[in-house]
């Protein structure tokens, strides 16, 4: 909302200065955006006089001139048509800046004539539109005064406004509020009653009372709408971004802003029959004031004429009957429109307009007389013509019910001493009609207030005319010590990524949407696609079923920049069904490329998918989850190597996938080489059960030395190295207690179809140190054992 | 026995003169081996009369003393050359760069989620949690703003088709923002309540300050007796412990928020110079959070009751407060997965935050 300081003071009796009124504006809830002042730019600008004028030696159309800067008598090359002996106008000496161009005046030379400083038109000073020529100041102007001083400069205010604060939205609102907070006083709003001169030959109707409870129409005949708006309407409309149109919709677009009182104009001739007030039909045609046609249904009001609907009600003018410069005879709507209705056509539509904006929020339901009589005054002073008798359907009685406050409510809910009194002055100032009953205030809203239902309505009112600032601050009283923040499994997801991190992987945060054509490849059917309604770009289109597409495209974007290793992971949510909750928490991280760049002490080599599983394990050990415990099932999902990936699950519960990603998904991604990644489903990993203490499992020490024995089996290919292990490991529960894989081998010298896994064995003794012949047991109970769990003989 | 001191001088020499270990001991073994010189003459005492023999083997036994002594030294000094023959020949250029070490970072967000944690939780406060796709109940309605409030037009929100139903109405919404966690806090938990929601945010925006996806954190307090008051010196407490500034400038701003009321808007003071932004002092302003006194429809839409239970929230950016406190200058870079980005604005593995030991740069420097 913008208005300049001339328009403010047209309601505000005031001699604060721009910087207090801006101050007060903040402090009371209306927050100054910006404040344009010109006359911030015009240090070093003064008034000067121009003693001699002659022609430029060598032009036609400039001069060159003697003026007089009040200090000194400088030489300047002008331009300007208006330009002559004895003009005072707004010198700028070299060294300024140049509003308007925002460059520093140097000494110029000019057909070879040098030129120390210029005289300025309205637009250079960024004071005014006006570029014809310089500015001219009357005859008895001082000479050498400062610009600033001299030239009647209206600043401009932007203020945002907030939703409860419709009146606002008209100048008239912002003026109260600056009264009720001290600066100034309120002037009375003083509006002729234009004389009726003829009954209204348009018959008006309201059908659809219930949300028009107030309708009022004006015939006025013979109007100019070719008639010059005023300058200082023009000024105004231009200083907040409004052009000027033809004094008709100036005038409406001024009131709006001056009053925040919607209003529109039909012409009147082109208008058959009544004017009816209704519901559209379903399907009803409406073509706006932009040309836009729109297919109506039963909750928009339309404002109809026998030809249709004219007039979209307080959201939008209609094309057909909307004023022209040939316009001679007009109908003035003045009318209230609930907000609801506004807010729902406007919304269901998509229409933005100035009326809606304010509808939708509070118009004032029992100023649609006075709004009327305003324009019209405005119309007829401006435009000429006559007025018929105003019509006004419906009645304007609107009262808002009474609400109460408990005057130490503002101490309990705000915590802000403020007396009964001041309450009843602050509340009164507001507009506010207040009365006591029963040790509460009684307080009645006035009719421009849309926003007050509740006691904490009042309070805030109390409380941004007192000053927020007035309010102590009290440290939060810790009357018991605090129990801890995060629960559980707040604090693994903490500890996971910085388990993750210390790995050697950088965390990134990436949208939860992602785009369906890479989706696709990450759910089973385009029917889990979580799509949006509404998505802001065609790549960001559906809620990510997992991590991994958005990981993949980070990791194309870092290696399309020359990295040659990426090691990116992210923790956050994947969706699984649309619903609130169908969500899950997921660590999920991507390696590519090599380990490190060459390096003269070697050792660099390409991430596989065993690093992909150190990082589930890592992640589901750092969440306290059974990471060694779980079984390894190749069954990962499709959009990984079949041959290259596996699951870590507890029976049906999958902890986590890893694995290489399938090399038809990398091409889909553009991603050229190799990738590895892992995904550990935070939410499956089981919480350590809070009972049982901290206390940590006895520490059992043997004081006899443990053995290491190698023994290297031969199996059929397709026998998982983990059923070894397992196999090896079960032999003697007791006594072996590691038991490693140090080679697999495959190839010449072993039978078609078996592969040889060399392990490495740990037997602990518990009684006293083995004998070779207790070794000797251990080590068949182990081959033994594989033999029967995996067919697998002792490599010879 | 005339000839024990040539014989003396012979072996010296040729002990002085051994030139390695090996030679050394063909010295030894040629003066005292089994058929040594040394043990030869020994061997020949037998020969002689007791009193000679008495005398000779004196003399033979401090030649012998001579002789060991001097090897054992010429051995500590041959080995001592070898050593240091062997640390010459063992240098290398320990300029050379060490094995490379890949040091992981964790992001802005997360280290901002840790440290608004360790402060909140100093005074009481636990974390809840909501999801990020909402039904329009606790996103706008229980929050105060029904279908055609305005506020609604204020987030461009996100919607996605509710499987069960074709009404629009119905739809449900990427979260707008953190406070509808406000809502299913008040409806699982009974008063007093104190917690904070950090979380995932959505807004269909897209520019340097804005993305469709960013991070709130929302608080809510419910009892019998919190003022505005102590909305004040919680807020208060909070930045000045965040932006580690004892004497921080802040200052209240009357708002409007369909959820509170009465509502308002805390800046922190600043100075905004060309490049740069500096917090805690100047004569600028920085918007921070919008805060407010729960709405007494807010209260009774999560089932408590207005007239028994008062409280405040308030809801900040995550993603803002990483910039401001860490000068980070583009929101959008957050979500870009730029490497060079993250090692240079992410945190290093060990950096944790607590009150007791520190908010940040605990974790030594980056590497």
């Amino acid at each position: 909302m913008k208005f300049t300081l001339s328009w403010l003071k047209e309601h505000l009796d005031t001699n604060a200065s721009v910087d207090e009124i801006s101050k007060t504006l903040t402090r009371i809830g209306l927050e100054v955006e910006e404040v344009i002042n010109p006359a911030a730019k015009l240090e070093g600008f003064v008034t000067a006089k121009v003693e001699e004028c002659e022609m430029h030696p060598d032009s036609d159309h400039l001069h060159l001139l003697k003026v007089n800067t009040g200090k000194e008598m400088l030489q300047v090359v002008c331009g300007a048509p208006n330009v002559e002996q004895g003009t005072i106008g707004i010198f700028a000496p070299v060294g300024v800046i140049i509003p308007c161009y925002n460059e520093k005046l140097t000494v110029g030379k000019i057909r070879g004539v040098e030129s120390f400083g210029m005289l300025c038109s309205e637009k250079e000073l960024g004071i005014g539109e006006d570029h014809t020529g310089i500015i001219s100041l009357p005859k008895d102007t001082e000479i050498g005064k400062p610009a600033a001083e001299i030239l009647n400069i209206d600043p401009v205010f932007d203020i945002s406004i907030t939703p409860n604060r419709a009146e606002c939205l008209g100048v008239r609102g912002v003026a109260r509020d600056l009264a009720a907070a001290g600066i100034g006083t309120l002037k009375p709003l003083e509006i002729k009653k234009p004389k009726a001169e003829f009954p209204c030959p348009i018959a008006i109707r309201v059908e659809a009372k219930d949300v028009c409870p107030v309708y009022t129409g004006r015939y006025i005949k013979g109007v100019n709408n070719k008639a010059e708006t005023p300058k200082w309407m023009k000024d105004r409309l231009a200083a907040i971004g409004l052009h000027s149109i033809s004094p008709l919709v100036d005038v409406t677009n001024y009131i709006n802003y001056d009053l925040a009182r919607p209003l529109h104009v039909f012409d009147a001739d082109k208008l058959k029959g009544d004017l009816v007030i209704r519901m559209a039909t379903e399907d009803e045609k409406f073509v706006s004031l932009e040309g836009k046609e729109y297919a109506l249904n039963t909750q928009s009001l339309g404002i109809c004429d026998d030809e249709g609907v004219q007039c979209l009600g307080g959201v939008m003018g209609g094309l057909a009957k909307g004023c022209s410069d040939e316009t001679v005879n007009v109908l003035l709507e003045s009318a209230y429109f609930t907000p609801s209705c506004i807010a729902h056509t406007g919304r269901h539509f998509q229409i933005e307009s100035d009326s809606r904006y304010r509808y939708e929020r509070w118009v004032d339901p029992n100023s649609n007389v006075m709004g009327s009589d305003y324009a019209t005054s405005m119309i007829l002073d401006i435009c000429g013509g006559s007025a018929s008798e105003i019509v006004v359907c419906g009645e304007e009685n609107y009262s808002a019910a009474p609400v109460y406050l408990r005057p130490e409510r503002v101490k309990t809910l705000a915590g802000l001493d403020v007396s009964k009194e001041e309450i009843v002055k602050i509340l009164t100032a507001l507009g506010f009609v207040v009365s006591e009953e029963n040790g509460k205030l009684k307080t009645v809203s006035p009719t421009w207030r849309g926003d007050i239902e509740c006691e904490a309505d009042l309070v805030e009112e109390v409380v941004r005319m007192y000053g927020l600032d007035n309010i102590p601050a009290i440290s939060m009283p810790s009357d018991e010590f605090p129990k801890q923040t995060l629960n559980p499994a707040q604090r693994r997801m903490v500890t996971v990524k910085h388990e993750l991190a210390s790995r050697s992987m950088f965390e990134t945060v990436t949208w939860s949407f992602t785009d369906s054509k890479l989706a696709k490849y990450f759910r089973t059917s385009e029917a889990d696609a979580i799509k949006l309604i509404n998505p802001i770009a065609a790549e960001l289109d559906e809620m990510r079923p997992s991590i991994l597409p958005n990981l993949l495209l980070g990791a194309r974007a870092n290696i399309v920049r020359g990295a040659n290793s990426v090691s990116l992971f992210e923790v956050g949510p994947e969706f699984y069904g649309r619903k609130p909750k169908e969500q899950r928490l997921v660590a999920t991280g991507i390696r590519y490329g090599m380990t490190a760049k060459k390096h003269w002490l070697g050792g660099e080599r390409a991430y596989d998918v065993f690093d992909a599983k150190a990082d589930a394990m890592a992640a589901i050990a750092a969440a306290n989850g059974p990471y060694d415990s779980a079984q390894v099932t190749t069954d990962a999902p499709a959009y990984y190597h079949p041959g290259r990936s596996g699951t870590l699950r507890l029976g049906k519960n999958v902890l986590a996938y890893f694995g290489e990603i399938h090399p038809s998904v990398l091409k889909a991604f553009d991603i050229k080489g190799r990738a590895v990644a892992f995904e550990v489903y935070l939410d499956n990993i089981p919480l350590p059960r809070s009972a049982g203490g901290k206390s940590k499992k006895k520490l059992e020490l043997s004081p006899f030395q443990s053995v290491d024995k190698d023994l290297a089996f031969v199996i059929n290919k397709n026998v998982p190295a983990a059923n070894v292990i397992a196999a090896a490991k079960n032999a003697d529960k007791e006594h072996i207690t590691d038991v490693r894989v140090f080679d697999v081998y495959e190839g010449t010298n072993l039978p078609e179809g078996k592969k040889s896994i060399a392990l490495g064995l740990t037997f602990q003794p518990k009684e006293k140190t083995f004998t070779d012949a207790e070794i000797e047991t251990l080590m068949k109970k182990v081959i033994t054992e594989v033999g029967k769990k995996t067919d697998g003989v002792l490599r010879q | 026995m005339e000839n024990l001191q040539d014989l003396q001088n012979e072996i010296l020499t040729a002990v002085a003169s051994a030139s390695d270990l090996k030679k050394l001991d063909e010295v030894r073994v040629a003066a005292m081996g089994k058929k040594g010189s040394i043990t030869e003459k020994m061997k020949s005492l037998g020969s002689l009369p007791l009193e000679e023999k008495i005398a000779a083997g004196k003399e033979l036994n401090l030649l012998k003393t001579a002789v060991e002594k001097a090897i054992e030294e010429r051995k500590t000094y041959l080995e001592t050359e070898e050593l240091n023959r062997r640390l010459a020949r063992e240098s290398i250029d320990v300029t050379l760069p060490a094995r490379p070490e890949i040091q992981g970072r964790i992001h802005p967000v997360s280290k901002i989620y840790e440290e608004v944690v360790a402060i909140f939780g100093q005074m009481g406060f636990e974390v809840a949690e909501g999801p990020d796709i909402e039904d329009q109940f606790h996103n706008f309605n229980a929050l105060n703003m029904p279908a055609d409030h305005p506020a609604r037009q204020m987030q461009d929100t996100f919607y996605i088709p509710n499987p069960d139903s074709d009404n629009f109405d119905d739809s449900f919404v990427v979260r707008t923002h953190t406070s509808p966690v406000q809502i299913r806090t008040m409806e699982n938990k009974k008063p007093p309540i104190r917690v904070i929601a950090p979380g995932r945010t959505y807004r269909s925006d897209y520019d340097a300050t804005h993305t469709p996806m960013f991070h709130q954190v929302e608080g809510l307090v419910i009892d019998k007796t919190t003022t505005m008051a102590h909305l004040k010196g919680c807020l208060y407490d909070f930045v000045r412990a965040f932006f580690e500034i004892d004497d921080i400038k802040v200052r209240y701003r009357p708002s409007y928020f369909p959820f509170t009321e009465p509502s308002a808007e805390m800046d922190i003071g600043c100075r905004k110079n060309k490049d740069e932004l500096k917090i805690g002092e100047g004569d600028d302003w920085l918007e921070i959070l919008g805060c407010g006194m729960v709405h007494p429809k807010v209260l009774a839409a999560g089932g408590l009751d207005p007239d028994e239970y008062q409280g405040f929230a308030f809801g900040m950016g995550i993603d803002r407060l990483a910039m401001l406190k860490y000068g980070i200058p583009d929101l959008r870079t957050f979500f870009e997965s730029d490497l060079r980005w993250l090692k240079h604005y992410g945190f290093v593995p060990l950096d944790e935050s607590s009150m007791t030991g520190g908010l940040s740069n605990n974790g030594g420097l980056a590497r």
